[in-house]
């Protein structure tokens, strides 16, 4: 008797008891088991880390490729990092004389660029098994099958995966183009004028010419995962990819190109709601909000552009806006605002009235905060990756959007963590135009002069000391890809150049916030 | 999105029992799927429209003139029969299925492609595997009309015949010559591929889903939450628990799971609380996907449907009109819904055993594309509550589905 009044409490108590977490809304067993990782927005993208190793002769864009990469495994929040063997060498041999350093037959100098190889990889090492990172990209030539058989040696002693990533370029412009771009302004020949950086640049590449033993998928490298990217990605051979990461990889290297091309971002003019400091909803342009549309139409026909797309949300005011171009345009649901949930069409105050716990939640954590019915700047970013996509893809856009949907793209263009995304400042009635630039992106951002609300919140003082220590962190959060371990003692190439520019006659906007905003 | 400005025409290439029918039906249920309306056009099938009555392999000896001229003719035929649905039908993307193995033949394709405005992306299948070209005749071949009055060996024997007959002329797509083509070479059944040229978004998209596809067997169970607190009430959407019949369905699903005997099993779930809980009876590990809540009913989230006639009859009169690309007031639609799981899909592309406890019109979005199901059908499929549904991949791509 005692067994069975036992088993019908047991049977009571089973399990199906759930609670949702108070940041992200997730729904977690009652009972004290071990939470899901953050990152449950979708499937665990990758098991086992990876390595992705590059392959190639110098001036091929293996660096060019590693940091894109990086940037956009980081922004899908999967944890990676770089480790460019280069400046390990920077570190090790102050000075660099000439290409003499590369000569196979340089037995000192050969010695050292091992170490150097070893030091990487001990970091690799490092932020794979004790760091939490996913996805270790080790930028070198690699160029022989000595040197990719000892990293393979060393990825099965430690369990990791191994992808290759090869890119082989024999187009003389080509290779031109990349030392002009990228290696005479390296720390390396900050001593030298162009001509004389030149010449000693292609001797550098001929010294590795004569060993270099290319990826050989149909016999020697059958076994491997490898990925050859030949002309720019004008043809491609893959090879035995093994899981949804590298096949995301996979997908992500053919769709990008290095065509000369112009993004422009902003936002729809004023809204009627913005005017009234209500969030969300589907209002229509205030009068200031249709005097921007005027004059984004003005702009666009100033940049005198060859064939520029236009994307909207589905929202009314994007659509308005993109309707005073005059130009075809096209309408993406996936750029809607982020979703309020509950609080959608309330202003802050109401908010901060109606539903005080969610909004002292929302200042704690704001980029995996999720309303309650809607969304998070982390669900957004999951959205928005077709987008992102279909941006590499394209050449001069112009994406007419919403304020949470423009940090998260800008985000990603500019190699912001997700713990600055959501304070990054995306004015109203500013235009920010993003031209790729050597490694990474200049961005200019164009007031077009016509008043507007000021929508930007900024991180609160008590929520800038850091989150709560009693609200448990399951994973790392992913971060803007990390400082290089070993940084070059002279950074002389900047990766972002933000020009701060605004129509002339006109005064920059200024702060005073009358009106609560996002 | 717009993803097709031209149409595109999409030209299989290899020798037989290669997996070119199988690709090709498999990419046409796809592209529809997402919304870009494809047909196939396999000219084996119009040769034996034309020839009623298949011999034996003879028929396609390189010097069987009187053959050569019929195959030639079912080419033209399926071609114009192309053109047809491409311009004059509103198709965006026709794939021509054959073989196609010379570069003569290639040429004559493309040039009607360009003639026409079309965009042409070549799909090369090659595999040397006697034991995969084996295993496809036994699977696709031996019950083809060609064969149906024959022995398994019989057929067996003349097929291999028949293979022969194309591999002198066999040109493949080469590297050189056919440099300036855009392409995809899949080798050896997905092992590898040689990718030339990818023109536009949609060439990329194809490019990507084959890569994800393979032809490894396994089986997908779909079903939905147990039944939930406002199941019990009437009322649609929201973010309920389980019933206590809800409940009982849990165990019994992990019961069922359990006798299946199911080799690595993946439990996927969407984010809302019925779906997890009907997972967590399990007791196995399970993935949660956004992408797989519920349909968002917008204003009309937790109403029953005489509220919503009640306050909203213009709404509720447009959905029966429409039901597929009708969209909730601040909702969704089921148009929006095969957006949203196109990456579930994918994934499950690429998966093995995997079961997806979802929500009934997300439940009708993922079927449809299994069974092949148009938009007009799709949000009728029926997926009651406390069911479920083991999909088999068979022949060319199809799926055998049975109700548990």
């Amino acid at each position: 008797k005692v067994d069975a009044e036992r088993k019908k409490t047991f049977v009571l108590k089973m399990p199906m008891e759930l609670t949702q977490s108070r940041i992200q809304k997730i729904w977690l067993p009652s009972d004290n088991r071990p939470a899901l990782p953050r990152r449950s927005c979708g499937p665990q993208l990758a098991n086992s880390p990876t390595v992705i190793v590059m392959v190639g002769l110098p001036a091929r864009g293996k660096t060019y490729i590693s940091k894109k990469l990086t940037r956009y495994l980081n922004w899908i929040g999967v944890p990676t990092k770089v480790f460019n063997v280069g400046e390990y060498r920077r570190e090790a041999v102050k000075h660099y004389s000439s290409y003499d350093f590369f000569r196979p037959d340089n037995e000192e100098a050969m010695k050292v660029r091992r170490q150097c190889a070893m030091a990487a990889l001990r970091d690799v090492k490092l932020y794979l098994t004790e760091e939490a990172g996913q996805i270790a990209v080790f930028d070198a030539t690699n160029t022989t099958r000595e040197r990719r058989g000892m990293i393979l040696n060393f990825a099965k002693e430690n369990g990791f995966k191994v992808f290759f990533i090869e890119s082989v370029c024999n187009d003389p412009n080509v290779v031109a183009t990349n030392v002009m771009e990228v290696k005479l302004s390296s720390p390396d020949y900050r001593d030298c004028n162009s001509t004389d950086a030149m010449e000693d640049f292609m001797k550098r590449i001929n010294c590795y010419q004569a060993s270099y033993q290319p990826l050989d998928p149909d016999d020697y490298d059958r076994e491997l995962s490898l990925i050859k990217v030949i002309d720019v990605g004008r043809r491609f051979l893959v090879n035995r990819v093994q899981d949804h990461i590298q096949s995301r990889i996979v997908y992500y290297l053919m769709n990008i190109h290095v065509q000369p091309r112009t993004i422009y971002l902003c936002r729809h003019g004023e809204s009627e709601f913005n005017l009234k400091g209500r969030i969300g909803g589907d209002s229509g342009l205030s009068n200031r909000g249709k005097k921007f549309a005027v004059a984004l139409n003005k702009f666009v026909e100033e940049q005198n552009l060859k064939d520029l797309k236009i994307w909207t949300s589905q929202l009314k005011r994007t659509i308005q806006t993109a309707e005073a171009l005059q130009l075809p345009y096209e309408q993406w649901k996936a750029l809607n605002e982020i979703d309020a949930g509950v609080c959608e069409e309330m202003t802050y105050e109401e908010i901060r009235e109606q539903h005080p716990e969610e909004f002292a939640l929302r200042d704690q954590d704001k980029y995996y905060y999720r309303y309650p019915s809607g969304e998070s700047y982390q669900d957004l970013v999951q959205r928005l990756e077709p987008v992102i996509m279909e941006l590499e893809r394209q050449e001069n856009v112009l994406v007419i959007c919403h304020q949470a949907v423009m940090r998260c793209l800008l985000a990603y263009f500019l190699d912001k963590s997700a713990d600055e995304m959501p304070y990054l400042k995306c004015p109203l009635h500013t235009v920010l135009k993003l031209t790729p630039v050597a490694y990474g992106c200049r961005v200019e951002s164009i007031s077009l002069n016509i008043e507007a609300v000021n929508t930007h919140r900024d991180r609160p003082e008590e929520a800038k000391k850091g989150p709560n220590p009693l609200m448990r962190r399951n994973s790392v959060t992913p971060l803007a890809s990390p400082e290089p371990t070993k940084k070059p003692r002279i950074n002389s190439f900047e990766e972002h150049v933000a020009v701060s520019s605004a129509l002339p006659g006109c005064v920059p906007q200024e702060v005073p916030t009358q009106m609560p905003g996002q | 999105v717009c993803m097709t400005n031209c149409p595109t025409l999409i030209v299989m290439v290899g020798l037989p029992a290669r997996g070119k029918t199988y690709i090709s039906k498999k990419l046409t249920r796809y592209l529809n799927w997402i919304g870009v309306p494809t047909k196939e056009f396999n000219v084996g099938q119009y040769r034996r429209d034309l020839v009623k009555k298949y011999k034996s392999f003879e028929f396609f000896l390189p010097d069987n003139e009187e053959g050569l001229k019929i195959r030639k003719q079912c080419a033209l035929a399926a071609l114009n029969d192309v053109r047809q649905y491409l311009s004059e039908e509103n198709g965006h993307v026709a794939v021509f299925d054959a073989t196609n193995t010379t570069r003569e033949r290639r040429e004559t394709i493309y040039k009607f492609g360009e003639e026409n405005g079309y965009k042409t992306f070549f799909v090369e299948s090659v595999c040397v595997d006697p034991e995969v070209i084996a295993a496809n005749i036994v699977q696709v071949k031996l019950g083809s009309p060609d064969y149906v009055d024959c022995s398994n060996d019989e057929a067996t024997e003349d097929f291999m015949k028949r293979i022969e007959c194309y591999k002198n002329s066999y040109e493949t797509l080469d590297e050189t010559l056919d440099k300036d083509l855009s392409y995809i070479k899949i080798m050896d059944v997905g092992r590898s591929y040689l990718v030339n040229r990818v023109m536009d978004h949609i060439q990329s998209r194809i490019v990507y889903y084959l890569m994800n596809i393979h032809v490894t067997p396994r089986s997908i169970y779909l079903c939905r939450h147990g039944e939930s607190e406002l199941n019990l009430k009437g009322r649609i959407g929201g973010d309920p628990g389980l019933s206590v019949r809800g409940k009982e369905f849990a165990k019994s699903l992990a019961q069922f799971i359990n006798e299946q005997n199911i080799k690595d099993l993946k439990v996927w779930t969407s984010q809302m609380k019925r779906t997890i809980q009907t997972a967590e009876a399990l007791g196995v590990p399970y993935e949660q996907w956004k992408v797989l809540n519920e349909i968002d009913a917008g204003v009309c989230e937790e109403m029953t449907y005489e509220e919503i006639q009640e306050n909203y009859p213009l709404e509720f009169a447009l959905r029966d009109q429409d039901k597929y690309r009708y969209r909730y007031p601040k909702g969704e639609s089921y148009e929006d819904l095969v957006q949203r799981l196109e990456p579930v899909i994918m994934e499950l592309e690429r998966q093995e055993n995997v079961l997806v406890i979802c929500h009934q019109a997300v439940m009708r979005c993922l079927l449809a594309y299994f069974l092949d199901k148009p938009a007009e059908q799709l949000p009728y499929l029926k997926c009651p509550l406390h069911t479920v549904l083991k999909l088999t991949p068979v022949a060319y791509g199809k799926c055998n589905y049975v109700y548990l």
